[in-house]
């Protein structure tokens, strides 16, 4: 697998996992391309690094001289490289930029911002320096879930609306790479409704439309801190501050039965959180793809957090080959 | 690492203890009298993705409609089951009346409609609108027009803001709450329009259109470079398409930019709040921030910051450090039940870490923008999707101020510091 897209609906920690998931592909002395394609410069918070340029830079090391390279690709850049490697027209696209028909260009052909970033990534993927690839994997940080098959089957429907020219040749270059064995599009998820809901329609979507899916990434999962007959009765809204309080008394700890009430409150809340995403694991179970659970980080996500989360991944990437 | 040599000692003069420095406090934000004020027409809410804006539109509108309003709340693209719940079934287009169980009972005189956008179908109704039968089946059969009104990156914002204007011009409800769509950056919904009638309206696309009006003559040099190159990396066919799209469109031109600079005026008239929704994380936050500075640089009015999803303790009384102090104890001194107390203590030890971390981050958004009201609502054990979930996230919006179990007031997360 060399290319690795990674979706997800907003809010469920795309980046992150992206980017952990870089890491855990470099291991090992390999070299792999982090790709940014939104323009929100994620990647450089997550890395503390200053906003990335249009151009690859070196954001982490991983062990054995493994490497992490990100990119910031941007529509007119890449446009303008485009016209540059195509047509020798870099100068003249210059001065189109000045006119503001660079910004025209790219939004006058729907999807032709699409049909950029996507070719640029080709071109990362099937870059070859002295006959061997310059990157052993790329990843993707994709647009979310309810863009994704738009986003990745642009260059198809492209190719549809421009019946000629190099763009349709283009096109038909991306889709083939988009397409191959190659190529995985993960979906991160977290255990609630919307974002379980989403990631079962972009399977469907993904698959109608051909494209290869690779894992369910559950991301932000909680461990209950319950024994589980406690946790069971708390779901039910059985528990009250009856059941706690002879323990805290014992220890004699002050607040009587107005702190066991409020013990029990939170208890209850916590129990019922879990019940609801224990529940949404059939759900995610029942998409019948490759899943594996990442655990919620306290604190801010810092370089540390995510070699622990690349840990994770790396360990199912593992038993995904094995299997 | 070796020790540098250090400087002898200077004596200096005493320093007084740091006294704790005050938390910010923000203003409380009134949404019961905002949506009840008969002068608000319009109420945007809007935020980054993901934050439930929807949910809080719907909340606001239910709200508003049992406190006797005719309202219609215009949603983008609501979860399923909340659809469901709205009577939202179908997309046509058009509001449709949401029945409210038990409204009769309350003797409440509002109504509630509730409709879900479809960017294309409005898309369609403009062209029709403004063209003659001929001429709209011309446009809306051009396979350009076709991925322009379904794919153009900002059509949804666009069509959100014309069906926005639609809506207040047919003067049919009393207050209209707007649901933004799901973009990027919120920003999105107040630049689209601008962007959208810029290009439907713009140099470019003219110079486009000359060749078919006057010949070759008036282009520039820079235009038939221009053309030279779209013709190159889009091919000739796609370019024609354009071209034609753009001849039928031209009984319309004006008519885009007008629309769109009278629904953006309509946004800065009195009448018109911004409600901004953020969950308590650091993204959410700064798309949020982003925002309020950006409304008041517009000049559009900002009613203030919904702190969605907080998770407020049940109890401050024990703090983080002592509950995980007792939870030990408690093991220690065992029993019956021990076990079941000390592990509900470790809950509660997290959510005051927690609650602490998501009060953090509402204090430094309020350290920048201290003038902006914020109410805080908790995050509802499961997701809203039903009428009875969005009545209860209506009173957490619209509630009294200060009546949390804990007596924390609903602008804070935890009770502010002591001086």
């Amino acid at each position: 697998m060399r290319l690795h897209v990674v979706t997800g609906k907003g809010g469920t920690g795309k980046t992150t996992v992206a980017a952990a998931l870089a890491l855990a592909l470099a291991a090992d002395g390999r070299s792999v391309l982090l790709v940014e394609t939104e323009g929100r410069q994620g990647i450089a918070q997550l890395f503390d690094t200053p906003p990335l340029p249009y151009e690859e830079r070196r954001v982490a090391v991983t062990r054995g001289g493994g490497e992490v390279k990100a990119l910031a690709i941007d529509a007119e850049e890449a446009l303008l490289d485009y016209l540059d490697m195509f047509y020798n027209l870099r100068r003249a696209g210059r001065a189109l930029r000045k006119m503001g028909a660079i910004d025209f260009a790219t939004a006058i052909a729907p999807g032709l911002r699409d049909v950029l970033l996507t070719g640029k990534i080709k071109e990362a993927v099937t870059r070859r320096h002295d006959g061997r690839p310059v990157y052993d994997a790329v990843v993707v940080d994709a647009p979310p879930t309810g863009r994704i098959t738009r986003f990745l089957g642009v260059t198809a429907e492209m190719s549809q609306l421009a019946r000629s020219g190099p763009i349709k040749t283009q096109s038909d270059g991306v889709m083939a790479v988009l397409r191959s064995p190659q190529t995985a599009v993960h979906l991160v998820t977290l255990l609630e409704d919307m974002p379980v809901q989403e990631t079962a329609d972009a399977i469907s979507e993904l698959t109608k439309a051909d494209l290869p899916v690779g894992s369910v990434i559950v991301n932000m999962a909680t461990e209950p801190v319950l024994p589980a007959d406690g946790l069971a009765l708390a779901a039910r809204g059985r528990l009250t501050g009856e059941d706690l309080a002879p323990a805290l008394a014992a220890a004699h700890l002050h607040g009587g039965p107005e702190l066991a009430g409020a013990l029990a409150a939170e208890v209850t809340e916590h129990a019922q959180r879990w019940a609801g995403q224990d529940a949404l694991r059939d759900e995610v179970e029942a998409l019948s793809r490759p899943v594996v659970e990442l655990p919620l980080m306290t604190g801010p996500m810092d370089l540390g957090s995510l070699f622990e989360l690349a840990a994770r991944l790396e360990e199912h990437l593992q038993t995904e080959v094995a299997a | 690492m070796t020790a540098a040599p250090q400087p002898e000692p200077t004596q200096r003069p005493a320093r007084a203890p740091r006294q704790p420095r005050p938390g910010p406090v923000a203003p409380p934000m009134d949404l019961d009298a905002l949506i009840a004020d008969p002068e608000t027409r319009i109420v945007v809410c809007c935020g980054a993705g993901g934050v439930g804006k929807t949910t809080t539109s719907a909340a606001l509108a239910l709200a508003a409609a049992e406190a006797g309003r005719t309202v219609v709340v215009l949603t983008i693209d609501p979860a399923r089951r909340l659809a469901q719940s709205l009577g939202l079934v179908e997309l046509d287009n058009e509001p449709r009346r949401v029945d409210i169980p038990g409204g009769a009972a309350t003797g409440a005189t509002g109504q509630l409609h509730a409709m879900m956008l479809d960017m294309k179908r409005t898309f369609d109704d403009i062209v029709a609108a403004h063209s003659t039968p001929e001429r709209a089946q011309q446009i809306l059969e051009n396979p350009f027009y076709q991925a322009l009104s379904s794919s153009f990156a900002g059509t949804q914002e666009y069509m959100a803001m014309e069906k926005l204007g639609q809506l207040r011009a047919s003067e049919q409800w009393d207050l209209i709450v707007v649901d933004t769509p799901p973009s990027r950056s919120a920003l999105d919904f107040l630049d689209a329009p601008n962007r959208m009638s810029r290009f439907l309206d713009g140099t470019m696309i003219r110079l486009l259109m000359a060749p078919s009006r006057a010949g070759f003559k008036f282009a520039s040099a820079g235009f038939l470079l221009f053309s030279r190159i779209v013709s190159k990396i889009l091919g000739g066919q796609l370019l024609r398409d354009i071209s034609a799209f753009v001849a039928a469109l031209d009984t319309m031109f004006g008519g885009f930019r007008e629309r769109a600079t009278a629904t953006y005026e309509l946004l800065r008239r009195p009448g018109t709040w911004f409600v901004v929704v953020a969950t308590p994380e650091p993204d959410a936050l700064r798309e949020a921030s982003y925002f309020v500075d950006r409304l008041s640089a517009e000049g559009m009015p900002l009613a203030g910051l919904v702190l969605n999803r907080t998770h407020p303790p049940a109890t401050t009384a024990l703090s983080a450090t002592r509950a995980d102090g007792a939870a030990e104890e408690v093991l220690e001194a065992g029993g019956p039940g021990a076990e079941l107390a000390a592990a509900a203590l470790r809950v509660h030890a997290e959510r005051m870490q927690l609650a602490a971390r998501e009060q953090h981050l509402a204090d430094r958004f309020t350290s920048a923008h201290p003038e902006v009201a914020v109410r805080t609502v908790p995050a509802a054990a499961g997701d809203v999707h039903d009428l009875d979930g969005l009545r209860s996230m209506g009173e957490e919006l619209t509630g009294p101020d200060g009546d949390t179990p804990t007596g924390t007031p609903r602008s804070r997360v935890l009770p502010a510091r002591r001086r």
